[in-house]
C-alpha cells in the first residue's frame, strides 16, 4: 500500500516503511527554541551534564525582542552564550521569528524538524515534517539527536477551486478550522493537496501549515514541488531541493474536499480559532487595534495585499495599525517595493521583525475592552496580553480594509 | 507513580488553552516557577489560582492544554502539585510535556463532573470513579512509552536511567 507524506518523510529517515499508530524512535535533522522555551531545554540539559549537542540546533529570539525586560534580556543572553559554546546557531532580535527563518534558511524537504514552539508545523510548507514540542523533548532530542514519534493518521484536503478576488489562503485555513473543529485533527496530521494548493506559493502555503495546529493537527504538510524548488532556488539552496509526493493510493483517514471558488473571507470571533463567521455575517465591530504580521501573515506576498488596500489611504484616527515583517529579508524586500512607506504614510506603525504582540509580552498590548483585529493564528482569552480584550482573525486584507473603517470590514467593498 | 489517586476536583470547560493556563502577560516569569504557578488559570478562574491545593485533580472538557508548546503550562499544574488532569482529548503537545514532566493526563468522559466533586483514580484497572456522583468511566492505558516515562518519574530520569530512549 503507498504512503501518505508523513509516513513517507518518517519511513525514509528511519530507513523502513512505516505504519499508522506505530512509535519510532527518528533522527532529527533541525531543532530549534526561543527565549520562551529555549531556557526550560537548556536546565534540562544541565541536569543531563549535557554540554554538547547532537544535531543542528537554532536559537531565536522572536518572542520579546528586543526585549521588553531585564528577565527577558538575561535569557536572551543565556540563550547566545549556550549557542556559543556548543557551535549552535543564535538568531539576534530583529532577525524575524523562528517559523519563517526555518522556512527562509533551514527547512529542506525531507526532514524532520523539531522546534520548541508549536506553530513548528509551518515547516511542513517545504515538504518537511515539522512539529512542536515542548523543551523537554526538545532537550532530550538535542542531546540525542534523536526523537520518538507515533506515526499519524492522515486527514487529506483535497482543495480545489480558484480563489474569489479578496479571499486568500488565510480565509481557507480559518474556513478548514472551522470545519474540522479545534480539536479535529488532535495526533494527526493535515495533508494538503489538490490544484489550488499546487497553484499556490511557498509563502500561501506557509499560512496553511502554520495554522494546522490550530486544528489540533501535528503536522500540516504540503508536497515538495516544482514551486518548492523555485523557492529554494532563490536562497541559493537549490541543492537542497528534493520532490516528495504522497503515493497515489495512500491510506486516509479521511478526505475533506474544499471547493475554494465557493468561499468569501472568514474571521475568527473572540475567544476560539474555531469560532469562525464568513464577512457577511459580520455586524458593525468596532476595533481599537489592527495588527498585520505573524508567523501566519507576515511574509511579502501578505504586506503587499495590505499595502494594495492602504495606498494613498488613512486609517481610522481611532485605532492603531501595527506592522511586523516577519523576517529582516522580508523587512528588506518590503521597503524596496515602497510598501513601507505606504503604512507610514496611512499612520500605521512597523514593528521589528518578530512575533510583536501575537503573545502579549510587548509591542501593542490592548487595554480592557479593546478590540484587536489580527492576522495572527490564534485569540484565546488574554493572548494579547489582557484578559479583557477581545481577539479577532482574518486576512492581511480584510485587517487592512478594516483599518480604514475603523470597524471589521469586508475587503471586497473598498 | 500512586496507583490510585484519590482527591477533589476542579472543573474547567472545553479549550482550556496553555494561554489560559500560564498567560503570556507573565512571560517573563518562566524562570521562576513558583512565582509563575501562582498564575495557574487565574483567567478562567482566580479562585482556583489561590485556593488548589496539591492532591487536587483537574476534571476539563474536550482538548485540554491546546495551543502554544510552552511546557509550563504543565509544570505549573505539577508544582501546584495537581496529580493527574482529566479530560475526553488533550492536545498533543500538551499530553507529551504533562507526561515527561511528571503529571498524568487521563483521557475519560468527564460530563456530570462537578466542582468539588471526590474523584478516584485507579491506575491499574484503568478506571475513573466520580465518588460524589456515582460515575464509572474507563480509560485506556498511555501508549507503552509514555507509561515507562512517567515510571521512571519523567523524560529526563527515563533517558538518565535508560541510557537513551527506550
Amino acid at each position: 500500500m503507498g504512503h501518505t507524506l508523513a509516513e513517507k518523510i518518517i519511513g525514509n529517515r528511519i530507513g523502513r516503511e512505516v505504519k499508522v499508530d506505530e512509535f519510532v524512535i527518528a533522527p532529527v535533522d533541525v531543532l530549534f527554541a526561543h527565549e520562551g522555551t529555549g531556557p526550560l531545554a537548556l536546565d534540562q540539559l544541565e541536569v543531563m551534564g549535557k554540554g554538547k549537542i547532537a544535531t543542528t540546533g537554532l536559537f531565536f529570539s522572536d518572542h520579546a525582542a528586543p526585549p521588553p525586560r531585564k528577565e527577558l534580556a538575561d535569557v536572551q543572553r543565556r540563550l547566545r552564550s549556550f549557542a556559543e559554546e556548543v557551535g549552535a546557531e543564535f538568531h539576534q532580535p530583529g532577525t524575524g521569528i523562528c517559523h519563517q527563518l526555518v522556512a527562509e534558511e533551514w527547512a529542506i524537504p525531507g526532514q524532520i524538524i523539531i522546534g520548541a514552539d508549536s506553530h513548528t508545523c509551518s515547516a511542513g510548507a517545504l515538504g518537511a515534517f515539522g512539529t512542536g514540542m515542548g523543551s523537554t523533548d526538545v532537550a532530550i532530542a538535542l542531546a540525542l539527536g534523536k526523537i520518538w514519534l507515533r506515526i499519524p493518521e492522515t486527514i487529506r484536503v483535497e482543495i480545489h477551486g480558484q480563489l474569489p478576488k479578496g479571499v486568500y489562503a488565510k480565509d481557507v485555513i480559518l474556513h478548514l478550522i472551522g470545519y474540522l473543529g479545534a480539536d479535529g485533527a488532535i495526533y494527526k496530521a493535515l495533508e494538503y493537496g489538490g490544484p489550488t494548493v499546487d497553484a499556490m506559493s511557498i509563502e500561501e502555503r506557509l499560512t496553511l501549515a502554520n495554522m494546522a495546529v490550530e486544528a489540533g493537527a501535528k503536522a500540516g504538510l504540503c508536497a515538495a514541488d516544482e514551486t518548492t524548488r523555485e523557492y529554494l532556488e532563490k536562497r541559493g539552496r537549490v541543492q537542497d531541493y528534493q520532490a516528495i509526493e504522497p503515493d497515489p493510493d495512500a491510506h486516509y483517514e479521511r478526505v475533506v474536499e474544499l471547493d475554494v471558488s465557493q468561499i468569501t473571507p472568514q474571521v475568527a470571533f473572540p475567544h476560539f480559532v474555531d469560532n469562525i463567521h464568513s464577512i457577511e455575517e459580520v455586524e458593525e465591530i468596532p476595533l481599537d487595534q489592527v495588527f498585520i504580521g505573524t508567523c501566519t501573515n507576515g511574509r511579502l506576498s501578505d504586506l503587499r495585499v495590505a499595502a494594495q488596500i492602504l495606498k494613498g489611504e488613512q486609517i481610522d484616527p481611532r485605532l492603531r495599525l501595527l506592522v511586523g515583517p516577519a523576517s529582516r529579508q522580508v523587512y528588506k524586500d518590503a521597503i524596496k517595493e515602497g510598501l513601507i512607506d505606504i503604512f507610514i504614510d496611512a499612520s500605521g506603525t512597523i514593528l521589528p521583525p518578530g512575533c510583536g504582540p501575537c503573545v502579549g509580552v510587548h509591542q501593542g498590548v490592548l487595554a480592557e475592552g479593546e478590540r484587536c483585529l489580527s492576522t495572527q493564528n490564534r485569540n484565546f482569552k488574554g493572548r494579547m496580553g489582557n484578559p479583557e480584550s477581545e481577539i479577532y482573525l482574518a486576512s492581511p486584507a480584510t485587517a487592512a480594509a478594516s483599518a480604514i473603517t475603523g470597524i471589521i470590514t469586508d475587503p471586497r467593498t473598498l | 507513580m500512586e496507583k490510585i489517586i484519590q482527591g477533589p476536583i476542579w472543573r474547567f470547560g472545553d479549550g482550556i488553552s496553555t494561554d489560559h493556563i500560564t498567560p503570556g502577560r507573565y512571560y517573563h516569569l518562566r524562570g521562576d516557577l513558583s512565582a509563575l504557578a501562582k498564575h495557574t488559570l487565574e483567567d478562567e478562574n482566580p479562585d482556583f489560582a489561590q485556593n488548589a491545593k496539591p492532591g487536587d485533580i483537574i476534571a476539563a472538557g474536550k482538548n485540554f492544554g491546546q495551543g502554544s508548546s510552552r511546557e509550563h503550562a504543565a509544570l505549573v499544574l505539577k508544582e501546584r502539585g495537581i496529580l493527574a488532569v482529566l479530560s475526553p482529548s488533550f492536545a498533543r503537545i500538551f499530553y507529551r510535556n504533562a507526561v515527561n514532566v511528571g503529571v498524568l493526563p487521563i483521557i475519560c468522559e468527564t460530563e456530570g463532573f462537578q466542582d468539588g466533586d471526590a474523584i478516584r483514580i485507579d491506575l491499574a484497572e484503568g478506571q475513573v470513579t466520580n465518588l460524589t456522583q456515582n460515575l464509572v468511566h474507563p480509560f485506556s492505558p498511555l501508549p507503552p512509552i509514555m507509561r515507562e516515562i512517567l515510571e521512571d518519574g519523567g523524560l529526563v530520569p527515563h533517558v538518565l536511567e535508560r541510557g537513551g530512549l527506550g
